[in-house]
């Protein structure tokens, strides 16, 4: 993103010439000390700490045994380092009945996620291929009401929605949550990839048509080979979305079958017993470990991917 | 479809057709169909089951009459114009900073936008933890010596939800400050350039010239705030649960409440249907504008 030539230009006044000559020739302008980068970098510093205190609470709690916690102040660091909270949190912590911690709501969370990313993307790749080269009278009507759709507010339509699962005997089911998570993905994800195929050169469709190959031949030999970083930003997007959903997981699941967030909320919020800070805040790392990993590795295309999601919907 | 005359019209494209199935039944069935069901249904009395039994506005009557609805609409109107206004400014500044040619952009960038990778819930449990007016904030100020500090925004009804829009900020501000930097980054380089050539301050520069050349940024920033803040349902149960008392209650949790716990569906159709008609009223002027012109 910042390249040279936009590096060099706007440092202080006296780089005008520098800019009006072209900007990358010469030597990199020197960085001073001066009351401006003072300011600048000042504020920065300031606000990344005020970001980036809840997730140092959050660690050093997680590592406190709960004497600790109750003399000192939350930001201090731990004397002594234990583990055993993230391990009660993981293995015993209750909720309800259940006290197998928040294992269980991982492997729900896990068991929801990857169908629901799978036959999403799925589902909008082909979607967006039809809507891109395939284009059929009626397509762009039921393309816009998608797209409005994803503004509809969700509590809409989810009595509709239990309704129909209730009417196939999926309600309840992590099936039935797989199903509410790939119509609920699928505005976004189409337009994403609806975009991205039209923007590949058209004559290869066209090459393809004439050397005959088919609706289905084209999607999965040429278009599919050619988006994979595209098939890359609607992962992030989805795993991000789906393991982050609490209101769906909530409406549409049973206690047994619970994903990690809502499973997260009831072994915190929960209003029986002594409160184990530490233990909740191991359990709150755990649930965000998930999505913070993806955010971390994926780096710039997870910002390709909200830029996309956001800036073109 | 002319298809009955000429069928060959029909199965021109049938497999893009087949292919679309899903999209046309999301469409139809759940985005159309599911929300007219909802909208009719909000003018029955429904109670533990949907049944068609008209009774006219009376369910909206009952909504406008009860407390706990005004409290949550007050609580939202509150919460969504603060919200707006700060992470916009918040967002655009960041944005502004990180656009001058800084070194670590890109550490600055990831740790402005981490907490968006992260769920409501865990946001509102951390924040719910800082918050804490016996370990958190207020305890450690009065551990210093100042003993009559009060800062407990989850417990106080009147503040509370000023506490959850803290929360609601950090998690936030770094989508809106990515769109901005995008933004930013999409005017002009000789903008910048001609406004130094005539003297203009750089605070000038941003706030006449390119603040202006941004607005479909802004506005698609909006529209996704906005539509954002509407859906607050998750925060506010982690964080406080609607509590103390029904103080920090809001529209989407006032839907859920009326219809899985409450029993009293007629109530939640049209706690909902109000919902609808807010986002109606962001979106629609929005989209005139945007798709409007285009054609």
């Amino acid at each position: 993103m910042s390249n040279p030539a936009t590096l060099a230009a706007t440092v202080a006044g006296a780089d005008a010439i520098a800019a009006e000559l072209g900007g990358p020739s010469g030597p990199r302008p020197r960085v001073t000390f001066s009351r401006r980068n003072i300011i600048l970098y000042g504020t920065l510093i300031f606000a990344a700490i005020y970001y980036l205190i809840p997730l140092y609470v959050m660690v050093v709690t997680s590592l406190k045994g709960m004497p600790e916690i109750r003399l000192g102040n939350i930001f201090s660091p731990p004397i002594e380092i234990t583990f055993e909270p993230w391990v009660k949190a993981w293995a015993t912590a209750c909720t309800g009945l259940n006290c197998d911690g928040l294992s269980r709501g991982f492997w729900n969370s896990v068991r929801i996620t990857v169908p629901s990313v799978v036959l999403s993307i799925a589902i909008a790749s082909v979607n967006g291929y039809a809507l891109a080269n395939w284009r059929f009278k009626g397509a762009d009507l039921f393309f816009t009401i998608l797209i409005f759709g994803a503004f509809i507010p969700y509590q809409v339509m989810i009595y509709p929605i239990v309704i129909m699962l209730r009417e196939i005997g999926l309600y309840g089911s992590l099936t039935g949550l797989v199903i509410v998570h790939s119509i609920f993905g699928m505005p976004i994800l189409t337009l994403l990839f609806r975009n991205y195929f039209s923007s590949l050169p058209e004559e290869l469709f066209k090459a393809a048509r004439v050397d005959g190959a088919g609706f289905w031949g084209i999607y999965l030999r040429i278009m599919l080979p050619m988006s994979l970083p595209i098939f890359v930003v609607a992962v992030i997007l989805q795993v991000t979305g789906i393991w982050n959903d609490f209101l769906f997981g909530v409406v549409y699941t049973r206690p047994d079958t619970y994903p990690m967030t809502v499973q997260l909320n009831n072994i915190v919020n929960s209003t029986q017993g002594v409160k184990e800070y530490n233990v909740n805040m191991a359990a709150t790392i755990i649930t965000g470990l998930v999505p913070l990993a993806i955010y971390f590795i994926s780096g710039k295309l997870f910002v390709r991917g909200i830029a996309a999601g956001a800036v073109k919907g | 479809m002319s298809a009955a005359t000429r069928p060959s019209k029909l199965f021109k494209n049938l497999n893009a057709k087949i292919a679309s199935i899903p999209m046309i039944l999301t469409a139809l069935c759940v985005f159309v169909g599911g929300t007219t069901w909802t909208v009719v249904y909000s003018f029955t009395d429904s109670k533990l089951l949907p049944r068609l039994r008209f009774v006219g506005i009376e369910q909206y009557e009952r909504l406008w009459a009860s407390q706990r609805w005004i409290v949550s609409i007050e609580n939202l109107a509150i919460y969504g114009i603060l919200s707006l206004v700060f992470s916009l400014v918040i967002g655009f500044l960041l944005a502004a900073l990180l656009d001058q040619k800084i070194r670590f952009e890109d550490t600055f960038r990831t740790i402005f936008l981490y907490p968006f990778a992260l769920s409501f819930i865990v946001t509102g449990l951390v924040w719910q933890w800082i918050l804490n007016p016996q370990f958190g904030v207020q305890g450690i100020v009065r551990g210093l010596g100042w003993e009559s500090f009060s800062f407990d925004p989850l417990y106080n009804a009147d503040i509370v939800i000023y506490g959850i829009m803290i929360a609601g900020l950090w998690q936030g501000t770094g989508l809106v400050m990515c769109l901005m930097l995008a933004g930013l980054r999409g005017i002009d380089e000789d903008i910048w350039k001609a406004a130094r050539v005539d003297g203009i301050p750089m605070w000038k520069t941003y706030l006449f010239i390119v603040i202006p050349m941004m607005r479909p940024v802004f506005i698609t920033t909006l529209v996704i705030i906005a539509s954002g803040i509407v859906k607050l349902y998750d925060l506010v149960v982690a964080q406080t649960g609607g509590g103390p008392g029904n103080a920090s209650e809001v529209p989407a949790k006032y839907v859920y409440e009326f219809m899985f716990r409450a029993q009293n569906l007629g109530q939640g159709f049209a706690a909902s249907t109000m919902m609808l008609l807010t986002v109606a009223i962001i979106v629609v002027p929005w989209a005139y504008l945007e798709f409007g012109r285009r054609r």
